[in-house]
C-alpha cells in the first residue's frame, strides 16, 4: 500500500483528495492547475462521485457551497485570477459556517498576470479577499508530498471547524513531479453534521444562512466566529524550524521559496554564517509564537517570498519591533535562485545589539538582482 | 361544515414581511401546497434568493439555504449532484435570475440540471427600492428609469422563458401568472408539474416564470397591479408553455 | 319559503390581514368589504359579510397572506335563486 510513485503536484493533490473522501469536485480550467480538473474528471467518475466542469470559478465556489450545505465534502481548485472570483463565495461560506477546501495554485499577478509560479496571493488568502470579519485556514505546503498530506488535513480542519481551508500551492508545486506516498491515514474525530440540509424528515427545518437582520444577531455570530478562530490559533499552528538556536540570521519562507531558502542556508552555513530558517506551514494561523520566541534572542530576520513582500508583514507583527525584519523577493512570476538568496544573506551585516534599530533597517528595501542569463 | 380551504402545513403560520398585495405570498403558498400534496417535505431543500424573498425560509417549513445573489442555480447544482434523491428547488426574483444570475441559470439549464426553478417576475428590483430590472417593460418608470425605460441605452425587457427554451437541457418552461384565481390555479399546476418532473427523475431543468405584482414600486393599488399584469405585462411576457 | 342559510362561510384573521383588498375584488358575491377600523398593525383589514357566501374560496386563493379559511356545507341550497344547486365539493385544495 505504501508505494512511492512519481506524480506531478496537481494530479497528486487530486488523488489525495479522492483518498480523503471528497464527494464532489467543481472546477474551471485555468493554468497552471489544469491537470487537477482533467485528473478529477476521470477519477471522480471512476469512483462514482461528482465532478462538474462549471461555467466559471464563480459558479464553482457556489457549487461547493451547495454540496457543503448538504453535509458533503466538496472542493474546488483554481489559480489566482479564478480565486479572485471566488472571494464572494468564500465570504458566504464563512458567514454560513460551511466547510470547504479551496486549492490555489498561484500564478503571477495582478490582473491576468502570467502563468509562472508566484506567491502573490498571500494577502488574499490570509487577510481574506472577501468582505467581512472572517478567517480561512491557510496551508502552505512546500513539496508534493506535503501537498498530498495537506489534503486530508484540509478536509478534516474544514469539517471540524466548519471553515474554508485554502491550500496555497503555486505553479512550481503544481507542475513538478516528485515521488509521493499516497495512503489513507486515520484523521481526527469529527462532530456530526446535524446542521446540514438533508431534508427535514422527522425534524425541524435546518436553515443555512449568513443574513442576520435582527438587532445584535450578526454581532453575536461574529463573536462566535472569533471564538472559533481563537481555537484554531491555539491548536492548529504548524511550523518547521532549522538551526535557529545559534543563528544570528533567521530566514523565514514558505512553500517553494522555503526550499530555495533551505539550499541557500545550507550553503551559507558551509561558509560559516550562522543562519537558520523558519518555515510556516500554516500561514493562517501564523506561527506568531514561534517567531516571537526566536525574536526574543536578538537576531536579524530575512523573509524571502515570490512576491513584493506579503508574509513579511506577519513576520514583522510577530517580531514586534524586537529585531530588524528585512525582505528579499521577486514578484510577477520571478523565482529567486539559491545564489540570489545566498548573496542576500551574505550581504547582511550582523547588527550591533546596542545600535538603534532605525539605522539597521536601512537595508529594508527590495534590491533588484540582475537576472542571470 | 366542511373545510374547503385552510393553510397548508408547510406554509408557516406566521405574518410575512411582504407588502400588502405582493405576489410572493401567493407563490409561497402554491409551493407549500405542492410540497404537502406530493408528501415531500422531508426530502425537499429550497434555495432562497437575494431579494424580497430572502427570508423565504421563515415562511416555508423545509430545509432551506440562503445564497449569494444570482448563484442559486449553481448552488442547486452542487446540492442535486451530491444528493440525487432530494428535491431541490430555487426561488428567484428578476434581479437574482435575470440580471446577476444569467450565467448560472443558462448553464444549469444547458447542463440539464434536475432542479425546479421558480422565477418571480415583477418587472422591478423590489428589495432595494424599485430600480429597473431586466424585465422592466419599455416606458415603465422606476427609480433608475425616471423618464421611463428606453430601448436605446437600457435595452428591451428580457424574456427569460423564450431565452431558455432553446436549450435542450431545459425540459419544462412555462410562464404563468397570479392576477386572478383562475391564473393562480394554472400557476399551481405549473409549479406542481415542475416538482413532479423532478420526482420522476426527468433529465433536465424545469423553470416556471410567474408574473407577479409589486404594488409598492409600480405605485398602484394591489387590485390595479393585478390589472396591469393582465393587460400590460402579458403583452410583453406572453403566458403559456414554451417547452414540455 | 326561501332557505336563507348560506352555503359557505369564511373566517378572516383580521389581525394578520394587510388590507390589500384583492379578496374584495375577486369575490363573485361582493361579500367582502374593507373594514372601517384598523387592526393592531395599522392596516384596514378585509371583513367577511358572509351573507351570500357560496364557499367558492376565490378570496382564499388570491389572498397573499393566507389569512382566510373557507367552509362550505354541501346540502344547503343557496338563497334567492332558490333551486340553484350548490357547487360540487372538490377533494383537492384549490
Amino acid at each position: 500500500m505504501s508505494q512511492r510513485i512519481l506524480m506531478c503536484g496537481n494530479e497528486a493533490l487530486g488523488e489525495a483528495a479522492v483518498i480523503a473522501g471528497v464527494d464532489a469536485y467543481f472546477g474551471y480550467p485555468i493554468t497552471p492547475q489544469n491537470e487537477v480538473t482533467a485528473y478529477m474528471s476521470r477519477r471522480m467518475a471512476e469512483e462514482g462521485r461528482v465532478f462538474v466542469q462549471c461555467e466559471s470559478e464563480l459558479a464553482a465556489i457556489n457549487m461547493v457551497f451547495g454540496a457543503s450545505a448538504t453535509g458533503k465534502r466538496a472542493m474546488t481548485s483554481s489559480s489566482s485570477p479564478g480565486i479572485s472570483l471566488m472571494q464572494e463565495g468564500i465570504s458566504y461560506l464563512s458567514g454560513a459556517e460551511l466547510p470547504a477546501v479551496v486549492v490555489n495554485v498561484m500564478r503571477g499577478g495582478p490582473g491576468l498576470g502570467n502563468i509562472a509560479p508566484s506567491q502573490g496571493d498571500y494577502f488574499q488568502a490570509t487577510r481574506g479577499g472577501g468582505h467581512g470579519d472572517y478567517r480561512t485556514i491557510v496551508l502552505g505546503p512546500s513539496s508534493v508530498q506535503e501537498l498530498v498530506d495537506c489534503m486530508p488535513l484540509a478536509f478534516d480542519l474544514a469539517d471540524y471547524y466548519r471553515m474554508t481551508v485554502i491550500v496555497l500551492a503555486d505553479g512550481i508545486l503544481g507542475q513538478m513531479m516528485e515521488p509521493v506516498v499516497l495512503e489513507k491515514k486515520p484523521g481526527r474525530k469529527l462532530p456530526p453534521k446535524d446542521w446540514a440540509l438533508t431534508g427535514a424528515q422527522d425534524r425541524e427545518q435546518n436553515i443555512v444562512r449568513s443574513l442576520w437582520l435582527k438587532e445584535g444577531a450578526l454581532e453575536e455570530l461574529n463573536y462566535k466566529l472569533q471564538a472559533k478562530y481563537k481555537e484554531v490559533e491555539k491548536n492548529e499552528v504548524l511550523c518547521e524550524e532549522y538551526q535557529v538556536d545559534d543563528a544570528d540570521i533567521i530566514v523565514v519562507a514558505y512553500g517553494v521559496a522555503a526550499r530555495i531558502v533551505r539550499s541557500a542556508v545550507s550553503k551559507a552555513r558551509q561558509e560559516g554564517i550562522k543562519v537558520g530558517w523558519i518555515r510556516p506551514i500554516t500561514l493562517w494561523p501564523f506561527p506568531t509564537e514561534q517567531i516571537k520566541r526566536v525574536a526574543d534572542e536578538f537576531r536579524i530576520f530575512l523573509t524571502v517570498e515570490m512576491s513584493l513582500g506579503q508574509m513579511v508583514e506577519d513576520v514583522k507583527l510577530a517580531v514586534a519591533g524586537k529585531a530588524p525584519v528585512l525582505f528579499y523577493g521577486r514578484p510577477g512570476g520571478g523565482i529567486p535562485t539559491v545564489e540570489q538568496v545566498l548573496e542576500k544573506i551574505t550581504q547582511l551585516t550582523i547588527p550591533d545589539k546596542k545600535a538603534p534599530l532605525e539605522n539597521q533597517c536601512e537595508k529594508d528595501s527590495l534590491t533588484t538582482v540582475k537576472k542571470e542569463a | 361544515m366542511k373545510t374547503v380551504f385552510s393553510r397548508t402545513p408547510t406554509l408557516k403560520d406566521c405574518p410575512t414581511h411582504y407588502c400588502p398585495g405582493c405576489g410572493h405570498g401567493i407563490v409561497h403558498r402554491l409551493i407549500a401546497e405542492t410540497i404537502d400534496e406530493l408528501g415531500i417535505r422531508g426530502r425537499t431543500i429550497g434555495i432562497a434568493p437575494v431579494g424580497c424573498a430572502v427570508l423565504a425560509y421563515d415562511y416555508l417549513d423545509v430545509d432551506m439555504v440562503e445564497v449569494a445573489h444570482g448563484r442559486a442555480p449553481a448552488v442547486a447544482t452542487g446540492m442535486k449532484r451530491t444528493n440525487p434523491d432530494k428535491i431541490i428547488f430555487s426561488y428567484q426574483g428578476d434581479g437574482d435570475l435575470a440580471a446577476i444570475g444569467t450565467a448560472e441559470i443558462i448553464h444549469a439549464a444547458h447542463r440539464g440540471e434536475q432542479i425546479a426553478v421558480i422565477f418571480i417576475n415583477n418587472a422591478v428590483f423590489g428589495m432595494t427600492g424599485g430600480q429597473m430590472a431586466p424585465t422592466t417593460v419599455l416606458g415603465q418608470v422606476t427609480a433608475t428609469t425616471q423618464q421611463g425605460r428606453k430601448a436605446v441605452g437600457e435595452g428591451h425587457p428580457l424574456q427569460v422563458c423564450e431565452l431558455l427554451s432553446v436549450l435542450p437541457g431545459a425540459i419544462y418552461i412555462e410562464r404563468c401568472s397570479v392576477y386572478n384565481p383562475a391564473q393562480i390555479r394554472k400557476a399551481k399546476k405549473a409549479v406542481k408539474r415542475a416538482f413532479e418532473l423532478q420526482l420522476d427523475g426527468a433529465q433536465g431543468l424545469s423553470l416556471v416564470e410567474v408574473l407577479s405584482p409589486c404594488p409598492t414600486y409600480w405605485r398602484m393599488t394591489p387590485a390595479k397591479a393585478m390589472e396591469w399584469i393582465e393587460k400590460e405585462m402579458t403583452k410583453v411576457f406572453p403566458l403559456g408553455c414554451f417547452k414540455s | 319559503m326561501r332557505n336563507m342559510k348560506m352555503a359557505g362561510k369564511i373566517i378572516i384573521d383580521t389581525e394578520r390581514c394587510k388590507g390589500c383588498g384583492l379578496c374584495v375584488v375577486v369575490c363573485p358575491k361582493n361579500s367582502i368589504v374593507i373594514s372601517e377600523h384598523s387592526n393592531q398593525n395599522g392596516y384596514f383589514p378585509a371583513q367577511a359579510n358572509n351573507t351570500d357566501c357560496t364557499g367558492c374560496a376565490m378570496c382564499a386563493i388570491i389572498c397573499p397572506d393566507a389569512v382566510i379559511e373557507v367552509y362550505r356545507d354541501d346540502h344547503i341550497v343557496s338563497t334567492e335563486a332558490g333551486s340553484k344547486k350548490s357547487p360540487v365539493l372538490t377533494k383537492e385544495k384549490v
